[in-house]
């Protein structure tokens, strides 16, 4: 048993940490995340050139990763710095692109940001409820219908979309051109947009793309766990810094048994996150891979919102407010659970599987 | 035991219920519906409307240009003002200034605020938090130092909600620095426009802008503007938070937000399903109804025995608690039966044909993130828990 980060994994780990605190410290953080174009092009192509994408890819398609574990060296540490860079994405990508056997590196270079479009408005998290259609009309392929909150529509060079046509839901791709895109800001930060398809012209990826849809949403779960336990780890850090510097009635409010009880609660619930995120990154690729996804994604989903509420009523007022960070860590903990599916859903899916071992 | 209403009780519901469909403007109601901020205008218009009808100052005596309403009338009045989404009226003038001047203000003080306060000439703010001073407000260090006829105030305050809005603010200050702190505390009216004050928003966490620092230097303020004794401030800063728990357990809110809440789960869909029909969800619904028809007695039951005592008690610590964490836990299903489309900000962009969510809804995160306060303000649930540990525990 060995729980120790490989050196290329930490290595990439420091290099992508020290870069985020040096150059997207909160403040820019916060001028790019809630003002369009909601993302920073200079800085995303130096996250491309030191290798955050190409990490999300393994060796024999172009990257130097691909693993469970190097997705989530990546996330965490674009969690701890609130990124709003639409890294996520591309993950989603490169996993439907690599089951479809598309060249990678336009993609894992940066040069080539995707968005890929899945949830609708009555089916937000599950693939086989969506009801956007395709048709080959003979001149190629048309998509109509509506995708909704696609995250990086508002940067993206190309869109994957999934869509249902005869022979079941296939993947499509379009140019961002071909939709009708109403890109709009996150209360937590970072952009989105909703797409308006009208017959749009389309390239079959993949006829059949259940699973390969399916396994992508899994590994985008995987980064969100991810990113929330980075996120959770600044944010437990500033509570801390506050507990023990904030004093009121003539000494530090972390003095108090009350406060020190729920501090050390936020400890043990980020600590049971760290766990459960790391037991879902060593089982992609197996037969447990969603199953152990859905008990990350609902878990985090419970301690994130705990950290997020409990810090601003630990802190008070003052985590209120625009100005301290932990109110912008509050807001996207809280959010994460809005993505690829909430504590629900995934519950739904453990409790599918409940069957004690033979 | 009768749990209903009184026939004169009963009546006087009937007869706030027709006044509010009668008077309460629409787009008023509208805005309160969708969480939309109210602008200044907004606020001085319906409480314009409730002075013509003589209902503004519902806990002032009717000889003061009061109500003179019981207790059980005024929670009559504010449960069916949420029901019909009647902006919440503005307590800084009504319900905390006015009955303290009512208490400890001189004649002299009542005749020339209370007129102002009932017709809107005056729009009061509250200086009592400091950066230095939350919930161990008695520590704050705002000095008021004697000057002939007047004090000289220096310091700074902060959390003073909607100050951009007022003329005026009241302050607890400190005019004694020896002896408990809690001794040397004075009560002072402020002139916004006295030389030497400066007003600067904060930003909240969701956006927006409800709450100020207000900055004091060499600000001179006549003495005949102190209210009650010098240094008897804290004596009158608990009285007003005793008036500021009235309807704490935000009832009424909950209520109107647990109505919203379903008829938004019944809207929503899941993969062919309404969200109201998914077990989950129905049963995170079912819990917080539960708890809500419980907290709808227990605030009852005190407000009976407050109206017996003639004053609330410090088991209204009770009703704050479990008030902002039922009303707390509607807003956190409000924003999550939303899934995706709880994360947009709200904007015109997405109105109309390109609605994402069901009309009405668009700021449950904003709504949701904006009321992490209310557990937070007027004395932290957790100032409230040391209070009810002193009773229970000694």
């Amino acid at each position: 048993m060995d729980f120790d980060v490989s050196d290329d994994r930490r290595m990439l780990a420091d290099s992508l940490g020290r870069y985020l605190s040096d150059h997207y410290g909160i403040e820019h953080r916060n001028a790019v995340a809630y003002d369009t174009p909601f993302h920073d092009a200079q800085k995303w192509r130096d996250l491309a050139e030191l290798g955050v994408l190409y990490a999300l890819a393994p060796e024999d398609r172009g990257g130097f990763g691909g693993a469970g574990f190097d997705v989530v060296t990546v996330f965490e540490q674009l969690g701890g710095a609130l990124c709003p860079e639409p890294v996520l994405p591309q993950l989603l990508a490169t996993r439907l692109l690599m089951a479809g056997g598309v060249d990678l590196e336009p993609l894992l270079s940066g040069a080539t940001r995707y968005a890929v479009a899945i949830g609708e408005i009555d089916a937000p998290y599950a693939v086989e409820d969506i009801a956007t259609e395709a048709t080959d009309s003979g001149d190629g392929w048309k998509i109509s219908g509506r995708k909704s909150v696609v995250y990086g529509a508002h940067a993206a060079d190309r869109i994957l979309i999934a869509a249902r046509h005869a022979g079941g839901i296939g993947l499509f791709e379009i140019a961002p051109g071909n939709a009708d895109i109403t890109v709009y800001g996150m209360i937590d930060g970072g952009g989105a947009g909703e797409l308006f398809l009208d017959k749009s012209e389309a390239v079959l990826l993949a006829g059949d793309a259940g699973a390969m849809l399916q396994d992508a949403l899994d590994w985008g779960a995987l980064a969100l766990a991810a990113e929330a336990v980075g996120a959770m780890d600044t944010a437990n850090a500033m509570l801390i810094d506050y507990l023990r510097t904030r004093k009121q009635f003539g000494r530090p409010i972390g003095g108090f048994q009350a406060l020190q009880h729920r501090a050390v609660d936020l400890g043990i619930e980020i600590e049971q996150a760290r766990s459960i995120t790391i037991l879902a990154a060593s089982r992609m690729g197996t037969q447990a891979q969603s199953r152990s996804v859905s008990m990350a994604k609902n878990l985090i989903g419970r301690a994130a919102r705990l950290v997020a509420e409990e810090s601003i009523q630990m802190q008070g007022g003052i985590a209120m407010t625009w100005e301290y960070p932990a109110s912008h860590y509050a807001k996207r903990l809280v959010m994460i659970d809005h993505q690829l599916g909430d504590t629900e859903f995934h519950l739904e899916r453990v409790m599918a599987d409940l069957q004690p071992a033979p | 035991m009768d749990l209903t209403y009184s026939p004169e009780e009963q009546a006087f519901e009937a007869e706030v219920r027709a006044f509010l469909n009668a008077e309460l403007p629409a787009e008023l109601a509208a805005k309160v519906r969708k969480r939309r901020e109210l602008t200044k205008e907004d606020m001085d218009r319906w409480h314009a409307i409730l002075n013509a009808k003589g209902w503004l100052a519902a806990t002032w005596p009717v000889e003061a240009g009061g109500t003179g309403w019981s207790a059980v009338q005024q929670h009559i009045f504010e449960e069916e003002c949420c029901r019909a989404n009647a902006p919440r009226i503005v307590p800084f003038g009504l319900k905390m200034l006015g009955p303290v001047l009512l208490k400890f203000g001189t004649k002299a003080q009542q005749e020339e605020y209370l007129p102002r306060i009932l017709d809107g000439r005056d729009w009061w703010c509250q200086g009592y938090s400091e950066p230095g001073a939350g919930s161990d407000l008695a520590s704050l260090k705002t000095r008021a130092v004697r000057d002939g006829d007047h004090y000289i105030i220096n310091g700074q305050k902060t959390w003073t909600t909607l100050g951009q809005h007022a003329n005026r603010i009241f302050c607890l200050v400190r005019t004694k620095t020896d002896g408990k702190p809690q001794e040397g505390i004075s009560f002072v009216l402020v002139d916004l426009d006295t030389p030497g004050i400066e007003m600067r928003p904060i930003r909240l966490i969701e956006g927006g802008y409800e709450v100020n620092e207000v900055f004091f230097t060499d600000v001179r303020v006549p003495v005949s503007n102190l209210v009650g004794e010098e240094n008897m401030g804290w004596t009158i800063a608990k009285y007003l938070l005793l008036h500021e728990r009235t309807n704490i357990a935000g009832v009424g809110f909950s209520i109107e937000a647990l109505e919203q809440l379903k008829s938004l789960a019944t809207k929503v869909r899941r993969g062919g399903k309404r969200l109201i029909d998914t077990p989950l969800f129905a049963a995170r619904l079912a819990e917080v109804e539960i708890d809500l028809e419980a907290m709808k007695l227990t605030n009852l039951r005190m407000l009976a025995d407050a109206q017996k005592k003639g004053a609330p008690g410090p088991e209204t610590s009770m009703l704050k608690i479990k008030g902002t964490v039922i009303r707390q836990a509607i807003n956190d299903l409000a924003r999550r039966a939303l899934g995706p489309a709880a994360a947009p900000f709200p904007s015109e962009a997405l109105d109309g044909n390109a609605a994402l969510v069901p009309e009405d809804h668009a700021a449950n995160a904003v709504s949701y993130f904006n009321n992490r306060k209310i557990s937070i303000y007027g004395g932290s649930n957790e100032i409230q828990k040391n209070i009810l540990a002193k009773g229970m525990l000694g």
